[in-house]
């Protein structure tokens, strides 16, 4: 979005450079880089398959790289100092669980503390902030596994925000969220960021919904990555270098489409390649969710 | 007024030192199950806690055949399996129930060989019976510090490890993104359960002990939406059903002419299954 400070009065939050991953034998990310500043919010977009949650998961430290390097705030070992926040992918909290909303938020201040949590009330004075802050006090007493998707989601942001990280990483978090949903938490993320000045990288298959809120983009496709903001990475040329395949980038209604094809707009089945190296080889349609069904 | 409280508690009751060591050690286990017990049904482990039961019978009859406290082997045997469950791959969904079954067929098979030996060697059924379905009267007040010796890490380590465990047991990716060692913290928890379960073996038996660990549990988990209230309760509800089993069977002994007892593990477990569907389900929130 514009309106921003300029870029270098901000202070970086996350450098990823050269970043390469390999697991088991298949080469997942391949020299991903890209930085990230403080209030920033930025688009992780790709097909299933493109190496998003692993991408996240080697941010986060759960995943270590091949080669390469990942600094939050210049720290290497960010986990360790509770720099990130996190959003998991389709996570399944059990309806049976005996866990509030509430304390499913507080075990986000210090759920990996030793002992028993002593009643505080300043603990309780921040969780119920973190929870007008997400918008979730009307459910704050009920059980996390009974509430919807994206009751869930928000409960899951607070988790992850309340322990106030400089980064935040969200996995697929508008996965399986009607529309209505999807649109209250890409609206409440866009609030958080700006409110809190934390940075917020947020992975999907479509970057639709994110576009109103999304200041750059990191487009991964085959394990490269194309950054920059979205006029800059969302053009035929520099996607069709991406995929290694013609693709065309089509706006509709403020929408953007991106559609396997062999210029001209007209769509072609992607070739397949059965080669190792090809950079497209797990992407025979760039984005088959927007081509099935919005291109005719 | 004494011939109403005799309907219920026969005389000599609280005079009787087996009845006070039984009520001492079954309650102090009763506490431990129910605390314990709530994680093993929060991560899903009740399978696990039940073949850790299963296994212990052949620590149980080999510390028989020993001469030592069938605790020593009970828990011995438990923590070895536990161990042995982890490196099979019980921490994965998959491989959970297949670890937990492999080293339930191996330990049961030692079971048996063991409670062949005792039976064979000493010309003795009551070790069987020991073993299999406890015996909470024949626990002597000496027993009763070691009780406690067992208890104290089996409880140490879920109230220490509480909000990783927590939360590790309500969505393991949260946890590991702090920092928290998933796996080290669900050894340790299994642990904590193969103590306790062969602490509830020693007292209503190695067949039986699951009941003690599982039932309170599950009780408490539908009374309440809070994770630390839920463990009062089943610790709770574990104490009320083995102290009225203690009471009855006690009471049992003046049922009809024979003057035979029933067994106390009998009246434990029925109560607590009677506790359980008693308990009311848990209101769904209907989303809006």
């Amino acid at each position: 979005m514009t309106g921003q400070p300029a870029a270098a009065d901000l202070a970086e939050v996350l450098r990823v450079a050269d970043l390469n991953v390999r697991l088991g034998g298949r080469q997942i990310l391949r020299d991903v880089s890209f930085s990230m500043r403080e209030g920033e919010f930025t688009g992780l977009i790709g097909a299933n398959g493109a190496g998003k949650t692993t991408l996240l998961k080697v941010i986060l430290g759960l995943q270590p790289p091949t080669s390469g390097t990942v600094r939050v705030a210049g720290q290497t070992r960010a986990r360790r100092a509770g720099l990130v926040g996190y959003v998991p992918q389709k996570i399944a909290l059990d309806p049976d669980m005996p866990m509030r909303a509430r304390d499913l938020v507080g075990l986000g201040l210090d759920g990996q503390r030793l002992g028993l949590p002593l009643p505080s009330a300043r603990r309780r004075r921040l969780v119920d902030e973190m929870l007008a802050a997400v918008g979730a006090e009307r459910f704050a007493d009920a059980r996390v596994g009974n509430l919807s998707g994206g009751e869930q989601q928000r409960v899951l942001i607070a988790h992850a925000l309340i322990s106030r990280p400089r980064l935040l990483l969200l996995d697929e978090p508008l996965a399986n969220l009607d529309i209505a949903s999807e649109q209250d938490v890409v609206s409440l993320l866009g609030k958080v960021t700006s409110e809190q000045g934390v940075a917020v990288l947020i992975s999907a298959h479509d970057m639709n919904p994110l576009l109103p809120f999304m200041d750059r983009i990191v487009y991964l496709a085959g394990g490269r990555a194309a950054t920059g903001t979205t006029d800059e990475v969302v053009r035929t040329d520099v996607l069709s270098d991406l995929y290694g395949q013609h693709v065309d980038v089509i706006r509709v209604h403020d929408r953007i489409l991106v559609v396997a094809g062999r210029g001209g707009g007209t769509r072609v089945p992607a070739p397949s390649t059965d080669g190792p190296a090809g950079p497209c080889e797990d992407e025979p349609h760039p984005d088959p969710h927007l081509a099935e069904s919005t291109w005719p | 007024m004494t011939h109403l409280l005799h309907l219920i508690v026969e005389p000599g009751f609280f005079a009787n030192a087996p009845v006070r060591s039984a009520l001492l050690a079954g309650g102090i286990v009763a506490v431990v199950s129910g605390i314990v017990g709530s994680f093993a049904v929060l991560r899903g482990q009740s399978y696990a806690g039940h073949a850790l039961g299963d296994i212990s019978v052949a620590g149980g009859s080999a510390s028989f055949l020993a001469g030592v406290s069938p605790l020593w082997g009970f828990a011995g045997v438990g923590v070895l399996a536990a161990g042995v469950m982890d490196m099979i791959g019980v921490q994965r969904p998959r491989g959970r129930d297949l670890a937990t079954g492999i080293v339930r067929g191996a330990g049961l098979g030692l079971g048996a060989l063991f409670l062949y030996f005792a039976t064979t060697h000493t010309s003795t059924t009551g070790a069987t019976i020991t073993i299999l379905f406890g015996s909470l009267f024949t626990i002597s007040s000496s027993l009763i510090p070691v009780i406690v010796l067992f208890s104290l890490p089996a409880l140490g380590i879920v109230l220490v490890l509480y909000r990783p465990l927590l939360l590790s047991s309500a969505a393991a990716e949260l946890a590991a993104a702090r920092g928290t060692s998933v796996r080290l913290v669900g050894v340790l928890c299994l642990i904590a359960i193969a103590l306790t379960v062969s602490l509830s073996a020693l007292t209503i038996g190695a067949i039986l002990s699951t009941a003690l660990l599982i039932g309170p549990a599950a009780t408490g988990l539908r009374l309440t939406s809070r994770p630390g209230l839920a463990m009062a309760w089943a610790a709770l509800i574990g104490l009320a059903a083995t102290w009225l089993g203690v009471l009855l069977a006690y009471d049992s002994f003046y049922w009809g002419s024979a003057r035979h007892g029933w067994p106390v593990s009998f009246f434990v477990v029925t109560l607590i299954l009677v506790f359980y569907l008693l308990s009311p389900r848990p209101v769904r929130r209907v989303p809006d």
